[in-house]
């Protein structure tokens, strides 16, 4: 078995209000294999959604490890975090989180011209922007380009998001609750895209739902309960997914 | 770059931030029209305080004056060397003057200044401040024909025309008189009105009154200050109108102390001869000058025996580059008071104290709109923290695609800067316009008000003075713009240390 691109190994968070602390994740050990759709689901308040905060080093854990690719990214700080983020991973979130005084086209740049400096996207300007207008039209929303947040529906935003968090050709995408927010038919279609683009470019995925139906379309299903993740990685696996299967 | 870019359409798209700006931009005009017209002021008043007293003035404080001015001049060349460029010796001598409108003598108090016409326009800006253009290109203390203030609409006729027709008018009314008393009886000595004697110029020696005859032949000559002979009023209409007690063509007298200890009133006619107009009120109502070498002679300041003449003052023009305290430093230590009796001041030391106020006044008005300013940058931080509390999702965002904390900071500092410059330079250009158009805009406050902004009663400027120095305007715009950074500087923190993860929740 190959290494694995993401792997958490007894990851600890707790909360604290009030001074009584909270725990939300009690040493979750979880890895997500290249070029696989990996789902995690779980009922709201199973902890998935800090786990993913953890998981896109935008939060520390209080105790564990979290390696990607094999480097430790839960203790690097500063630089080589912002990097992390930018670079090696993508992430789309429930609510889209679009800048809304950007265009599509725009927004998709930003996380592009985040990564470099001024004076290295003006000198590449076009070819990131052809890039851009590459992954607009990859998730079907080229004739958007010039649109605002505001003025698309909410699988064009989706959509969008998509394109921003592939811009910078990561190696994992991790998704937030990615049709949590979305009609069934145009949750569908994101899905569809999003194995599309497994399938095309072995993007490997990481999604986060509480919806048992979508977890049963992911090559390997987690499920997360109380801060835990239930089905282990060993063998697991396969009996999970079969599981979901029977239930779908 | 997406700093740049988000800072951008956050100008574009948030109007209250551009709101908050107006203050940056009202203050910073309002710094750009106090500053020109304070400079307008000062530099007109500079002007004018130099241009009347040239750069260093030495006194000579004995009865008799200063006997010798040659020798002195010579000894004040030694030491002032290469920086002196001109001087001029004159006398000043406390005068009363005294002026006939109609059946009463008015009586003013003047400095009677006897100065060498061509030296004296080497140390001060004399000339230029005369109404007759001719006098203003070379001074004389003959009267013109006429075509005195060809600027002035209301300025009476004046010259030789009018001296001509007043003469003979007069000639006219006395030879009347006269027709009239030989038909009466005499009454012995009725003669009323105050007594004068005459002391005629060496030219006129002889039985001068007798023969003196107007219409051809005129008294020394004297250049009256403005305001020693006429008044301005408002007149029904409230509508300002100067009234002249005299003009050149008249005579007028001029009583003052003869030179030496046992001063006596010398008692002197004179023919005036042209006005003096400097703008500054303190020289135009207590000056009067003539020719240098007749007050000597009417002074008694000429050496019977030597032909010495004295003077009472040495005016000294220096080189640009000169530093005059320096220079006042050394005439001090070489004419030291108590062996010369004698003052030697700059022109500065001379109008200080006028000086002294209006530096202060300037630099207290820039602090104070400064303070607006800040008041103003009070303004852009509360804006600011709504504006970061507003955008705490998009900062999430920006955080989990990778952006700094250095980097959302920056957002915010140059949205800031950029706010600043937008208000500062909207300011600046505001400010310029109405600086441009300062005087037509008193034009219509006036109208609206009724209340005159500038009244020409108190100013001798007829227009508000204006200079606009780029340099004001640079530590103005740069002043206003680091007011706005620093405004900024504490949202900017805030949003640089949000927490991704609770900006994220944030929905």
């Amino acid at each position: 078995m190959q290494t694995p691109v993401l792997s958490a190994r007894g990851i600890t968070k707790s909360y604290y209000k009030n001074q009584i602390e909270l725990p939300v994740l009690r040493g979750v050990d979880l890895e997500v294999e290249r070029g696989r759709v990996t789902a995690l689901v779980g009922r709201s308040g199973s902890g998935k959604s800090t786990l993913m905060h953890l998981l896109a080093s935008l939060d520390r854990p209080d105790a564990g490890e979290i390696e990607f690719e094999g480097r430790r990214i839960d203790t690097i700080a500063g630089r080589a975090r912002d990097r992390y983020r930018n670079e090696s991973i993508g992430v789309i979130f429930q609510f889209y989180h679009l800048l809304p005084e950007l265009s599509a086209l725009e927004n998709v740049l930003s996380s592009a011209m985040i990564g470099m400096s001024a004076w290295s996207y003006l000198r590449r300007r076009r070819a990131i922007k052809d890039r851009a207008m590459a992954m607009l039209d990859r998730v079907g929303l080229s004739h958007r380009s010039d649109h605002r947040p505001a003025e698309m529906s909410g699988g064009e935003m989706q959509r969008c998001a998509i394109a921003r968090a592939l811009m910078t050709r990561p190696g994992l995408l991790l998704a937030d609750e990615p049709t949590g927010n979305l009609d069934t038919e145009t949750g569908q279609e994101i899905l569809s895209l999003l194995r599309q683009l497994n399938a095309d470019d072995g993007l490997t995925i990481l999604m986060i739902t509480h919806d048992d139906a979508i977890a049963a379309e992911a090559d390997v299903c987690h499920r997360m309960v109380d801060g835990l993740i239930e089905s282990g990685l060993d063998g697991g696996v396969g009996g999970a997914t079969a599981m979901l299967k029977l239930s779908a | 770059m997406y700093r740049l870019l988000l800072c951008v359409r956050y100008l574009r798209t948030r109007y209250i931030a551009l709101a908050s700006i107006i203050s940056v931009t009202l203050g910073v005009a309002t710094l750009v029209v106090t500053n020109s017209v304070m400079a307008g002021f000062s530099a007109e008043m500079h002007e004018r305080l130099h241009g009347l007293a040239s750069d260093i003035l030495i006194e000579y404080h004995t009865a008799g004056g200063m006997p010798d001015a040659e020798a002195q001049i010579a000894a004040v060349k030694e030491v002032v060397g290469e920086d002196l460029e001109g001087y001029s010796a004159s006398v000043h001598v406390p005068a009363m003057l005294g002026l006939d409108n109609g059946d009463n003598l008015i009586t003013r108090h003047v400095n009677l200044v006897g100065i060498d016409a061509s030296s004296y326009d080497n140390v001060s800006q004399f000339g230029r401040y005369l109404m007759h253009p001719e006098n203003q290109q070379q001074v004389s203390f003959d009267l013109r024909q006429g075509g005195y203030a060809p600027e002035k609409k209301d300025f009476p006729v004046s010259g030789w025309h009018y001296r001509r027709t007043r003469a003979n008018y007069e000639k006219m009314i006395a030879t009347q008189q006269k027709k009239i008393a030989a038909l009466s009886p005499p009454t012995g000595h009725a003669d009323a009105g105050p007594q004068m004697g005459f002391m005629a110029p060496a030219e006129l020696t002889g039985d001068a009154e007798m023969s003196f005859d107007a219409g051809s032949q005129q008294y020394p000559g004297l250049v009256l200050g403005i305001a020693t002979c006429s008044t301005r009023q408002r007149d029904a209409e409230n509508n300002v109108t100067d009234y002249y007690f005299a003009r050149p063509g008249d005579d007028v007298r001029m009583m003052f102390p003869s030179a030496g200890e046992n001063a006596k009133v010398v008692n002197q006619r004179f023919t005036v001869v042209d006005l003096y107009e400097s703008g500054m009120s303190e020289y135009d109502g207590t000056f009067a000058f003539c020719r240098l070498d007749q007050l000597q002679e009417f002074r008694g300041m000429v050496d019977p025996t030597s032909g010495v003449r004295s003077v009472t003052t040495i005016q000294l023009k220096l080189a640009a580059t000169a530093d005059l305290n320096l220079v006042r430093d050394k005439l001090r230590r070489r004419f030291p008071a108590n062996q010369y009796a004698c003052d030697i001041q700059t022109w500065r030391d001379l109008q200080g104290p006028l000086l002294a106020a209006v530096r202060l006044e300037t630099t207290l008005l820039n602090i104070l709109l400064f303070l607006i300013i800040a008041v103003a940058g009070f303004g852009i931080l509360a804006t600011f923290f709504m504006i970061v509390v507003e955008k705490t999702r998009d900062i999430g965002t920006l955080k989990a695609l990778g952006a700094s904390g250095a980097g959302v900071m920056s957002i915010f500092l140059s949205y800031g800067m950029l706010l600043g410059a937008v208000g500062s330079i909207a300011g600046v250009i505001g400010g310029l316009i109405f600086v441009h158009y300062i005087n037509d805009i008193a034009a219509v406050i006036e109208k609206v008000t009724g209340q005159e902004v500038f009244d020409p009663t108190v100013y001798y400027f007829t227009t508000i003075p204006t200079i606009i120095h780029p340099w004001t305007l640079t530590w103005v715009t740069l002043g206003a713009m680091s007011i706005a950074v620093f405004a900024s500087v504490l949202p900017a923190i805030r949003a640089a240390r949000m927490h991704p993860v609770s900006a994220l929740r944030f929905e």
